[in-house]
């Protein structure tokens, strides 16, 4: 339950910090929050050589708005995102989320761009990332590049990020208020790795929905728009229950649940599926009202 | 443990400078008890699940097993020892003695400290509120209802302080012959 040796360096800028991964790109992590690498170099599931700690780097942590959205920096605290009042006014998404990512103690440490360089089917935030439309911009000594969240997540624990990049901040579109945003999510216990959460968006123009947004966690090995059911929504009102039925067998035709862990695939699904019908109905609601 | 990568560091722990040399991976709770024998942050399960290793850092609550000892370096760590302990931390002492919220005590330590950072935020929370605060900090013994008790307990004598603090406030502006409270 220690560690292996390994080497530490704690860099104090972003060029240092990327000139080393590049240096040892073969057998590195990026330490950031920790919340996961600490366990996983605990456990010795983890046994990099050289351990850079990104936590002096100044400029990482910084949640800024202007017209074309917002952008959060990488190593952003999931407890500053939570209770950050631009994230409540622009990305009420984000705030309803990170109420369920894992506890008061661990929200202090960990890390938006952690959690989506992990990418662990149960998180909450890549499906987030996913639903909103981010841009991650990942970091190394070639300079920077924009990878959109639909390309970023390649499978279970796998993202499209190099072994010497490191996400630098995440940016976000700017959302309309016709825009209307839910998140919920089905554990065990609060906080704990859920069995199906859901984060949906809808745009509604005179109570019609005109575009809409899905995104699952937990049912598939990595989150992704499930275009098949957005366009049940789309082009009738939300409060229209035949198109949340049509919509749930859509989602039953196009989910591919992961096939492990302690809940059986088709409880998954179900649980997606009740989720869709109760954000769906949470949203109606908050456009009528 | 000759070849052992470690470096030195300098930090304060419960008010007092310390300057110590750790080991790369020696995370920060196994520093606090073998290092400095500070043996109130425990070790439970050494992977972020049980929060028995609860210390605070530059004001916020951490897991001890998920920091390593030379991220320390130039901060200020408080554990339970601390002996000045922040009024909301000894109030807590004594709502969980009186209302019997342990019993091996194990994880007493982390559950106070995440009570105290919970109460500074907010001093009347509902028990859900508790129960939220404190859902990453595992007990064994008590069921919980009686740490949850023992957190309104102390939120109550807090809030009751507070009320007598701005009495004595408003007194002592009297004594000085002033009567109006705009400042």
């Amino acid at each position: 339950m220690k560690p292996v040796v390994f080497q530490y360096r704690n860099p104090k800028t972003l060029s240092e910090a990327l000139a080393l991964l590049s240096e040892y790109r073969d057998d590195v992590a990026v330490l950031s929050g920790g919340q996961s690498l600490m366990p996983m170099l605990n456990l010795r599931v983890a046994q990099p050589a050289m351990l850079v700690d990104i936590n002096l780097v100044n400029g990482l942590d910084a949640i800024r708005c202007d017209d074309d959205g917002v952008s959060i920096g990488g190593r952003t605290r999931h407890n500053d995102v939570l209770r950050s009042a631009a994230v409540a006014k622009n990305l009420p998404l984000l705030t309803q989320a990170m109420t369920h990512v894992a506890h008061e103690a661990i929200r202090n440490r960990g890390t938006l761009g952690g959690s989506l360089a992990l990418a662990d089917p149960a998180a909450e935030l890549p499906a987030c990332t996913v639903c909103l439309g981010g841009k991650i911009v990942a970091a190394s000594v070639d300079g920077e590049r924009r990878i959109d969240a639909s390309d970023f997540f390649l499978d279970m624990y796998t993202t499209a990020l190099d072994a010497h990049e490191v996400i630098v901040r995440v940016e976000f579109p700017r959302f309309d208020p016709n825009w209307r945003f839910a998140f919920d999510e089905v554990a065990r216990r609060h906080g704990d790795f859920a069995v199906a959460g859901l984060a949906m968006a809808m745009r509604c123009e005179d109570g019609i929905v005109v575009d809409a947004r899905i995104a699952f966690t937990g049912v598939e090995p990595m989150p992704r728009r499930l275009s098949d059911v957005e366009a049940c929504f789309i082009g009738s009102r939300l409060d229209e229950p035949d198109n949340r039925i049509r919509a749930r067998t859509a989602l039953c035709d196009t989910l591919s649940p992961i096939d492990s862990g302690e809940f059986p695939p088709a409880y998954r699904v179900h649980v997606a599926g009740e989720l869709l019908e109760r954000l769906a109905a949470q949203l109606a609601n908050a456009n009528s009202g | 443990m000759i070849d052992e990568p470690s470096t030195e560091i300098e930090c304060v722990v419960n008010g007092e400078s310390i300057r110590a040399r750790v080991p790369f991976r020696q995370s920060l709770v196994d520093f606090l008890r073998h290092g400095l024998g500070l043996t109130g942050s425990h070790v439970g399960c050494e992977h972020g699940i049980c929060g028995a290793c609860h210390v605070v850092v530059d004001g916020r609550v951490v897991r001890g097993c998920l920091m390593l000892a030379v991220q320390v370096h130039g901060r200020m760590v408080s554990t339970i020892e601390n002996s000045q302990p922040h009024r909301f931390v000894k109030a807590l002492q004594e709502s969980f003695y009186q209302r019997a919220a342990l019993q091996c005590g194990f994880c007493t330590p982390g559950m106070i400290l995440q009570a105290a950072e919970l109460l500074q935020r907010n001093l009347a929370p509902t028990r859900g509120e508790i129960r939220d605060a404190l859902s990453g900090n595992y007990c064994r013994c008590t069921g919980y209802q009686a740490i949850v008790d023992a957190v309104e307990t102390a939120a109550q004598t807090l809030r009751l302080q507070e009320g007598e603090t701005a009495v004595a406030d408003i007194g002592h502006l009297r004594d000085d012959n002033q009567t109006s409270l705009h400042s």
